[in-house]
């Protein structure tokens, strides 16, 4: 689950590291008061969306008084922002942080994420603040200083010399980095973050290490042990099917594409969107039913993939381990005509019953292919959308 | 015996009168698994399926001498779980669960490397299988034929295609280890592997992975030094959108890392029989075979 900038500040400054005064404004009357609050001349309007690259798109703007702030606030706000590290779709802007701009003396970068490979979290800094870590990870990864956290110790005080000598601090700012690494990897463990980036942390005039920037991710099967942070959640930042899939217990993630589908299992759904593409069709999202393909789920399922209306043909497929595929056949008769399927739709099933359920498919007299196997399913699938194109 | 699991392994399920753990234990006695009891704190002393339950995982390895446990508890509580298996003496221990939190795994994978000898299979897996011996999991047994190819998976229903595939063209399977769709996880592909090269009845091997993380191209090192045997891969998510995760956990794309496309790559370095479609997973292992 991810948080916005403004959160992740407010979870920052929970553990006292220092953020930039700064208020979240909705409107743009809640905007100038919140400029007005923070007292001086000069703001940063920064768009609170999920997602990176707000900068170069326009999202983040340096404002002298409050006509400006006003002006830059009303163009942002209700407005998608399409950066780099979104889709073309974007994000929508119902908010913007108004922060005092801070004077910057150097920029650096601070993350903690999981090495997997590892099995540890890892604590990485480095001078090449304010660029995006992995151009650095792949030009200069000399340049990237890591530290791995053991579980039982936590950030140690001599891993924090390491990285903070090499990063040539002075003594006071040795002391802050210190405190600020052993509160990020109390961070972790205490908020169950997968991952926190510090983009750039910089140093002020007067020499105090500032968080600029607050990216964090929270682990989604942390949610519930995690209230506060679980009640920050925003789910006007995520796609609209994929809120409405998962209050059905389905897992969908729209792409660009014009061949629906539905496969129970997060892997044969990844293999099916593949098998697709191999047979020269375009997979328009990938969709795992999970356990229980039944009526209910089917039809909700095919309503979401529906709704995209590039689609223009579904493949379902189906492995009923000990779920039997004529149950299962029957719930997709029931959906389809229920929800009033007119596209194409080639079926596979596998498993216990399979010939059954097939049988049942073919004599529904609706528009269903019961597919031989994977490979007849993505040709017939495919074959039939050219068809109903040209048509 | 293939590798890990045989017809003399005896297993006690954690989690065993819930919704799961029964209908699964159920399944896996009909299939000739010897289940030996289970675990459900407060239930100790009572009887389900015909066998004993105990309060405690020490309890329960005292009276039966169980070697395995099968983990169907909710997430929350699988850390505890896993732990209490291992210190009771459990060599093997799968766990089915998915939604465990990640921190609680990777404090779980230490441990047990640290303090106990138990291996973990999982979690969020369908468990590990020799066919005709012992199914301790969520797969259909149907499927499974005594055979020839050991197949290792990230995946649950895609790994059942691997195994009708295998299954239809009359190779059959030594093992099938679900290894599961997290990003931490307890056995890897490498350790697998490992058992596969050593294991006189597998004679190809049969891997099923997906985007993220490294163990495929870790997997790819070890196989290049050290597997004689034939080696035929799939891996899921060609297709997969950047920095999304997609339905398992550990299947996401981060920082550019992890893609289809670098694992194969790595795998077709190390020798490896990769095909690009998932229909073609038995055809290969009749190629290399």
């Amino acid at each position: 689950m991810n948080l916005h900038e403004y959160q992740g500040k407010q979870l920052f400054s929970q553990y006292n590291l220092l953020i930039p005064p700064g208020k979240v404004a909705a409107t743009v009357e809640e905007a100038v008061a919140a400029a007005d609050a923070l007292g001086g001349e000069a703001w940063m309007v920064k768009a609170q969306i999920h997602g990176g690259g707000r900068g170069k798109a326009g999202g983040v703007k340096y404002v002298r008084g409050k006509a400006q702030l006003a002006e830059v606030t009303k163009n942002l706000l209700g407005k998608r922002l399409v950066t780099l590290q979104t889709t073309a779709h974007g994000q929508p802007v119902h908010q913007v942080l108004i922060t005092k701009p801070c004077d910057i003396k150097r920029e650096l970068y601070l993350g903690a994420v999981l090495d997997r490979s590892a099995c540890r979290v890892a604590i990485m800094a480095s001078t090449e603040g304010g660029v995006e870590i992995e151009k650095i990870a792949e030009d200069t990864p000399e340049k990237i200083l890591k530290i791995m956290v053991d579980p039982l110790l936590g950030v140690m005080p001599y891993q924090t010399r390491e990285i903070s000598f090499s990063l040539q601090l002075n003594p006071a700012q040795q002391q802050e980095f210190t405190f600020i690494l052993t509160q990020l990897g109390k961070m972790v463990v205490e908020c169950d973050l997968s991952l926190i980036e510090i983009n750039p942390l910089i140093s002020d005039m007067n020499d105090h290490l500032v968080c600029l920037d607050a990216k964090v991710i929270v682990d989604d099967n942390a949610l519930f042990r995690q209230t506060e942070l679980r009640n920050m959640y925003d789910a006007s930042q995520e796609d609209d099917r994929e809120n409405r899939a998962r209050e059905w217990q389905l897992n969908y993630i729209a792409l660009k594409g014009n061949i629906g589908c539905m496969v129970n299992g997060a892997g044969l759904a990844m293999a099916t969107m593949d098998l697709i593409k191999l047979h020269g069709g375009n997979p328009a999202n990938f969709l795992d039913v999970g356990g229980g393909a039944t009526t209910e789920r089917v039809t909700e399922a095919f309503k979401i993939i529906l709704s995209d209306s590039e689609v223009q043909g579904i493949l379902i497929n189906i492995f009923g381990g000990i779920v039997r595929c004529d149950m299962i056949a029957d719930g997709i008769i029931a959906a389809v005509k229920g929800v009033g399927v007119k596209i194409p739709v080639v079926v596979r099933l596998e498993g216990n019953n399979s010939d059954l359920g097939a049988k049942k498919l073919s004599a529904s007299g609706l528009n269903i292919i019961a597919a031989s196997s994977l490979t007849d399913a993505a040709d017939q699938i495919v074959k039939a959308v050219k068809r109903s194109i040209v048509a | 015996m293939s590798i890990l699991i045989d017809k003399n392994t005896k297993v006690i399920c954690q989690g065993f009168t819930g919704k799961q753990g029964t209908f699964h234990s159920e399944q896996a006695i009909a299939y000739g698994t010897k289940m030996v009891g289970g675990v459900t704190p407060g239930k100790g002393g009572t009887e389900h399926l015909g066998l004993p339950v105990f309060n405690t995982m020490a309890d329960a390895v005292a009276a039966t001498g169980a070697d395995a446990s099968v983990i169907y508890v909710p997430a929350p509580f699988c850390k505890d779980s896993i732990i209490e298996a291992a210190n009771a003496g459990i060599s093997l221990i799968v766990c089915i669960t998915e939604g465990i939190p990640v921190l609680d795994m990777l404090v779980v994978k230490v441990y047990l490397e640290k303090n106990t000898m138990a291996r973990l299979i999982g979690p969020n897996c369908p468990g590990i299988i020799t066919p005709g011996e012992c199914k301790i999991g969520i797969m259909p047994g149907y499927v499974h034929k005594p055979g020839r190819v050991g197949i290792v998976s990230r995946s649950g229903t895609l790994t059942y295609e691997a195994v009708k595939q295998t299954t239809d063209l009359g190779f059959g399977q030594s093992t099938c280890i679900g290894i599961g769709g997290d990003p931490i996880l307890g056995m890897s592909f490498v350790d697998v592997l490992r058992f596969f090269q050593d294991d006189p009845k597998t004679e190809a091997v049969l891997l099923v992975g997906e985007i993220g993380g490294t163990a495929e191209e870790e997997a790819a090192q070890f196989i290049k030094l050290h597997m004689t045997k034939p080696v035929v891969s799939y891996i899921a998510g060609v297709t997969a959108p950047v920095g999304k995760r997609m339905g398992h956990a550990g299947a996401i794309i981060a920082g550019g890392k992890g893609t289809a496309a670098e694992k194969l790559k790595a795998l077709k370095a190390a020798g490896v029989h990769t095909v690009e479609s998932p229909a073609d997973m038995g055809k290969a292992i009749a190629e290399v075979l």
